[in-house]
């Protein structure tokens, strides 16, 4: 029965325009219309929506309930980028100044977050004077909040009535003996508890607090950090439980951990894990699961789109020297706002096109000798947008994307510069003599080719001979599109039929 | 009998609800506790509350200046380690 094939690629792989597809696209098709409307403009629970939309915390919370062994409290470095670093910790009504200069300096603004640099809900007061400021003065800017859970049980009615949709818990362990590695205390009932006893009740909160923000129909995404030999396994049961609670999203974050940092697993020596073995454990979590991918690791005072801080240009002296139109800043938001979640839809509804329309692909007619099984390829994109629209050199982090017969999926991002280059005490080691791009291509490891808008002679050769291959023929095409293009020169060039090529160094 | 906060504190806030007789106020560049007002809980709970939380090794002392939470105590690196790395981090 050999008949002739019409398109012997998956039906997707050219369905999918700007912005994203893959995991996001079915992952969004599979919503219901409410819980797409509360997170179509939110750029940490839609992958789609991080392209457009900018969402900033207030470090209104310092103090904390909890240890964490990956956290160290004393530090506030301005050149370092990770979660719990702030620059300067502010009052709730700086916070709220803050917040409506962002907004009407950034009309893409949808998201105020509260996620530290302690634990929001260890700074109940704090926490809520903000939000219930924010409720009054910008009531178009959603409100969330990121927390450990110890103390969620007792405050889940209070977050709900300041109309709280998204809250993130992060859950690194249901079990104590890994809760015990991980956190060496808890400050509860008026008393420090260590160890296993105190990860027992931290897993009891957060199993508890979530289920019962699930029942008040709030959206609530998981956080966990995947910390090498300690959760790694345990994690796989982690997002199966949490899923079965009724979180909707997942994002499993690598470990951060430098000596430098002060911490006690950069101390200790503990491994953060490298982009194969994270995007591995995403992978395997994923049939129970909706993962997040495109978690930058903020700041607990970032400003604006996910991976782009402009935390700089809202220092409180700045903002207070601004002039502000209220009114109109809200208007062009609201008017952003309306414009991109029209394209947005209507690209979702191409992409549900695209899926179902062509009632001529009958595949099983097709011998399945014949299809081609181009294996998967890992592409970086220097990315704006959704575009591939930065310089190589310019690039401050890549978009990986993993191409297949299916389609282009996202998987995951790669910094490209050291995210501190400060002072002695956080600043580079000179001793290891590896430059910038060096680092860069040490970065991309694993991927085999990188899409950028231009690029120079001298990297172009050193990735060559890292046994990357460098393409600067899609520039400002959407970055799915362009990542499928060269998966199909690859696919009809005959370079996919192995695996041979799957790492590089 | 009083408790005193030296200038390790990080103004984190942590300690200031907490004391049941608001002997603890904002100041710079760090928290203090005023001696008139520290109980050291006592009657009120079986552990200081400012102790009990603190995250900062070291940054609450009792009355004789000994620390409450000596090194190591809460964030489990042992003060040798630490020693360590701070001296290959400042060879660097």
């Amino acid at each position: 029965m050999d008949l002739p094939v019409i398109t012997p690629e998956a039906p997707n792989a050219g369905g999918c325009s700007a912005g994203s597809c893959g995991s996001t696209a079915d992952q969004m098709g599979g919503m219901s219309a409410e819980v797409r409307a509360k997170v179509q403009d939110h750029p940490c629970y839609s992958e789609d929506a991080h392209h457009y939309f900018a969402r900033m915390h207030v470090a209104v919370a310092p103090a904390c309930n909890i240890q964490c062994h990956y956290c160290n409290r004393k530090y506030d470095c301005a050149n370092e980028s990770r979660p719990g670093v702030v620059s300067e910790v502010l009052t709730p009504n700086q916070a709220v100044k803050k917040t409506l200069a962002v907004a009407a300096t950034i009309p893409q603004m949808t998201v105020l977050g509260i996620a530290g640099p302690g634990d929001p809900l260890a700074n109940l007061e704090r926490t809520f004077e903000t939000f219930r400021q924010l409720a009054l003065t910008a009531p178009d800017i959603k409100l969330c909040v990121s927390t450990n859970g110890l103390a969620l049980p007792a405050n889940v009615d209070e977050l709900a009535k300041y109309n709280i949709e998204h809250v993130t818990i992060t859950i690194n362990c249901v079990d104590p003996d890994v809760g015990a590695k991980i956190y060496p205390w808890i400050f509860w009932q008026n008393r420090r508890v260590y160890g296993r006893e105190a990860a027992a009740i931290l897993i009891e909160q957060q199993q508890k607090g979530l289920e019962m923000l699930v029942a008040r129909g709030i959206l609530v995404k998981v956080n966990s950090v995947l910390i090498p030999g300690v959760n790694d396994e345990h994690l796989k049961e982690v997002s199966k439980i949490v899923k079965a609670k009724g979180a909707f999203l997942h994002n499993v974050m690598p470990l951060i951990a430098e000596a430098e940092h002060g911490t006690f697993y950069g101390i200790m020596g503990q491994r953060s894990p490298n982009s194969a073995e994270l995007k591995a454990l995403q992978d395997s979590c994923e049939g129970d699961m909706n993962m997040m991918r495109h978690c930058r690791q903020c700041r607990a005072d970032a400003v604006g789109l996910l991976g782009e801080d402009r935390g700089d240009e809202f220092t409180m002296d700045k903002v207070e020297a601004m002039e502000i139109d209220y009114e109109a800043a809200m208007a062009a938001r609201a008017e952003l706002r309306a414009r991109v979640t029209a394209e947005l839809e209507d690209k979702r509804q191409k992409a549900h096109a695209a899926k179902s329309a062509p009632a001529v692909q009958v595949i099983q007619f097709q011998p399945r000798a014949a299809k081609p099984a181009g294996r998967p390829v890992l592409m970086a994109v220097a990315a704006k947008g959704g575009l591939v629209a930065i310089h190589f050199g310019h690039a401050k982090e890549f978009l990986v994307y993993e191409a297949s017969a299916a389609g282009a999926k996202f998987v995951g991002h790669r910094k490209a510069d050291a995210y501190c280059s400060g002072d002695e005490i956080c600043g580079e080691s000179e001793m290891s003599g590896e430059s910038v791009l060096e680092r860069t291509i040490r970065a991309l490891e694993g991927c085999e080719v990188v899409l950028c808008a231009r690029i120079g002679i001298e990297p172009w050769g050193k990735l060559e001979a890292a046994g990357i291959q460098p393409n600067g023929e899609h520039a400002m095409e959407p970055n799915e599109d362009a990542v499928m293009a060269v998966w199909n020169e690859m696919l009809a060039a005959g370079k996919l039929a192995s695996k041979s090529v799957a790492k590089c160094a | 009998m009083a408790l005193e906060i030296i200038e390790s504190c990080v103004n984190c806030w942590a300690c200031l609800p907490l004391c049941p007789n608001k002997a603890i106020y904002e100041a710079a560049p760090h928290f203090l506790i005023d001696a008139d007002k520290c109980t050291e809980c006592t009657g009120d709970f079986a552990e200081a509350q400012c102790v009990a939380i603190c995250p900062i090794e070291g940054a609450i002392l009792d009355e004789l200046g000994v620390a409450m939470n000596p090194p190591g105590s809460l964030t489990g690196i042992p003060p040798e380690r630490w020693a360590a790395a701070k001296a290959e981090i400042a060879a660097r």
